[in-house]
């Protein structure tokens, strides 16, 4: 966990409301893990006041990636900084995917990314790879040209399949009904060889609320395992102001749990979907 | 070199900046950003007897300046406060200051008589001001009768010195003050957050779900700073001033109008080593102008 009051803009890619950012800071880059997040300062002006969380969408060697869509005042600022300047970022923060031990080479992993939500997938795909895990991307948003990474994600990605709500790109409809149908044909499969090839897929996901709860179901029905990747306005990303809290099962009772600190990553067996 | 130091009568700091309650955790979590041996002080976050499970989420909204916020006072309880957070804070050299709150008069005392027996705390906040435990932000702060009666209870338990922490929700913050000075507070600090609410238009729904929070940060260091004036000019016991503190001029002009040291609060989310560059800032502040000792700041406002 660190502060780079100076972490410069080297790139910068728009496509409508969203934007990808490339930040130079070689510290905060070396330790950053998948599906952890870094505190931004969208400006030097006392309003915003907060710093905002973005999830770190990839990393290379020196350089952190941020993924984000604009929905407020504070991501249309940061939207508006430009290449040459230079950001105050806290990071890397809170507790990322699991990626598992040595006995996951050989299964296969089902990322889900829905919005801006695919903005850890890429990089979670990668580390995953590399211990020996196939992965399999999904992509939904609500037209085509809400998947402005699917360009990227071919590139690097065998395996991607893509919903959009109107059905210009893919599938046509939400990501859970493609999701469900793909994972029962890949149950449906015999499987032979060894056993981590046979084992159930895990699914790792980060979308709206909705989305994800809809993925938690899907993956109770087929008794596979899913990790989560919450959202939450968040004050300090440090675990210090208690703002960021989601309903967690701890044992044996529903607790409020600061996402910042000990997630946001959290296990399907241990998240309290709300009501919807 | 500018001498930072600042005395309260019954503890000396070695600078008047101290990390302010519910900002700062229980201090642990800014050890990456912040030599906790430098601070003036820490006020840990504010504890009951028992844990708290706190306010249902949002409990957050940002507003122009400022930052609303219904937790809770969420919390780990007494007991795992000594037990497990203690020992790691016990090499820092900071004062540690324990913010002390109760549903009821006997948690009050209840809390301070657990915290007796552990004599790494320097010094008690009587957390009296909490905007967002019970109904339209009613505690014991918003008059002067139930401020010196806890006061005094509290007071009389307490074998460490004892800080009552006032709430700006009120008419006359001098009557409430002098209530707490008279009840035998050895110190008042303020302001906390200003009872407040945001209304998403689309929804119709408040942005908290608590429907009213405190208010903090730069929004309302003007107000925190009048009411520290008033207080001081008033009261013969120490001031701790804050409210909105977000650098070192601003730390300046609480000590300027009669604070003898300043809690920094809502900076901290922003920039987790606020609380050490604002040492920074004062210091460099009082070096251009030869200022020897912080102290000679304090009171010293020109009114004519």
């Amino acid at each position: 966990m660190l502060k780079d009051p100076c972490a410069l803009i080297v790139g910068k890619e728009t496509w409508g409301d969203f934007c990808l950012l490339t930040l130079h800071s070689p510290k905060i880059a070396r330790g950053a893990a998948p599906g952890q997040f870094l505190m931004v300062r969208v400006n030097d002006q006392p309003y915003p006041l907060l710093r905002r969380p973005f999830s770190i969408h990839d990393r290379q060697k020196n350089r952190l990636m941020i993924f984000f869509s604009k929905a407020g005042a504070g991501t249309a600022l940061l939207a508006a900084r430009n290449p040459g300047e230079a950001l105050d970022i806290v990071g890397p923060l809170g507790k990322g995917f699991r990626l598992g031990g040595r006995k996951t080479a050989g299964r296969t992993a089902f990322l889900v990314g829905g919005g801006r939500g695919i903005a850890p997938m890429s990089f979670l795909a990668r580390e995953l790879r590399a211990r020996g895990v196939r992965t399999r991307i999904f992509y939904g948003g609500r037209t085509e040209s809400h998947l402005p990474l699917l360009p990227g994600l071919v590139e690097q990605e065998s395996d991607i399949f893509v919903s959009t709500d109107d059905g210009s790109l893919g599938y046509r409809g939400f990501i859970c009904p493609m999701l469900e149908r793909e994972l029962a044909r890949w149950l449906a499969v015999p499987r032979r060889g060894r056993a981590s090839a046979a084992r159930r897929p895990e699914i790792f996901a980060c979308g709206p609320e909705a989305m994800m709860k809809g993925v938690a179901e899907v993956a109770a029905r087929y008794r596979v395992r899913a990790q989560f990747s919450l959202e939450s306005v968040m004050g300090c990303g440090m675990g210090a102001c208690w703002g960021c809290v989601k309903k967690i099962k701890r044992a044996g009772t529903d607790e409020w749990v600061k996402i910042c600190e000990e997630g946001p990553v959290f296990k399907d067996t241990e998240i309290v979907w709300e009501e919807s | 070199m500018t001498d930072l130091s600042v005395d309260l009568g019954f503890l000396k700091l070695r600078n008047p900046v101290i990390a302010a309650s519910g900002t700062f955790g229980y201090g642990l979590e800014f050890k990456p950003f912040v030599d906790l041996d430098k601070l003036g002080g820490i006020i840990v976050k504010g504890l009951y007897y028992e844990p708290r499970p706190g306010n249902p989420p949002p409990r957050l909204a940002e507003t122009p300046s400022g930052l609303l916020n219904a937790i809770g006072l969420q919390g780990i309880g007494v007991r795992a406060f000594c037990d497990k957070v203690l020992p790691k804070l016990s090499r820092v050299k900071a004062p540690i200051i324990v913010n002390v709150c109760g549903e009821t008069d006997e948690e009050y005392l209840a809390v301070i008589e657990f915290l007796n027996a552990d004599n790494r705390i320097a010094a008690y906040e009587l957390n009296i001001s909490c905007p967002n435990i019970r109904e339209a932000g009613r505690c014991p702060a918003l008059n002067p009768e139930s401020t010196h009666a806890l006061v005094k209870l509290a007071k009389k338990m307490a074998r460490r010195p004892l800080i009552t922490k006032l709430s700006p929700n009120v008419t006359d913050i001098v009557s409430v003050a002098l209530a707490a000075e008279e009840g035998g507070s050895d110190a008042v600090s303020l302001i906390n957050t200003l009872l407040a609410m945001a209304v998403d238009v689309e929804t119709r729904r408040p942005r908290l779900a608590n429907v009213t929070g405190g208010l903090s940060g730069p929004a309302v260091k003007p107000v925190a700073l009048r009411m520290v004036h008033q207080v001081a000019s008033r009261l013969k016991i120490p001031v701790i001033g804050m409210g909105g503190i977000m650098t070192g001029r601003d730390a300046l002009e609480f000590l300027i109008v009669g604070a003898r040291a300043v809690e920094v609060g809502t900076a901290n989310f922003v920039d987790p080593g606020a609380s050490l560059r604002i040492v920074g800032e004062i210091e460099e502040f009082c070096r251009e102008r030869q200022i020897g000792r912080v102290e000679d700041m304090i009171g010293t406002l020109k009114t004519v």
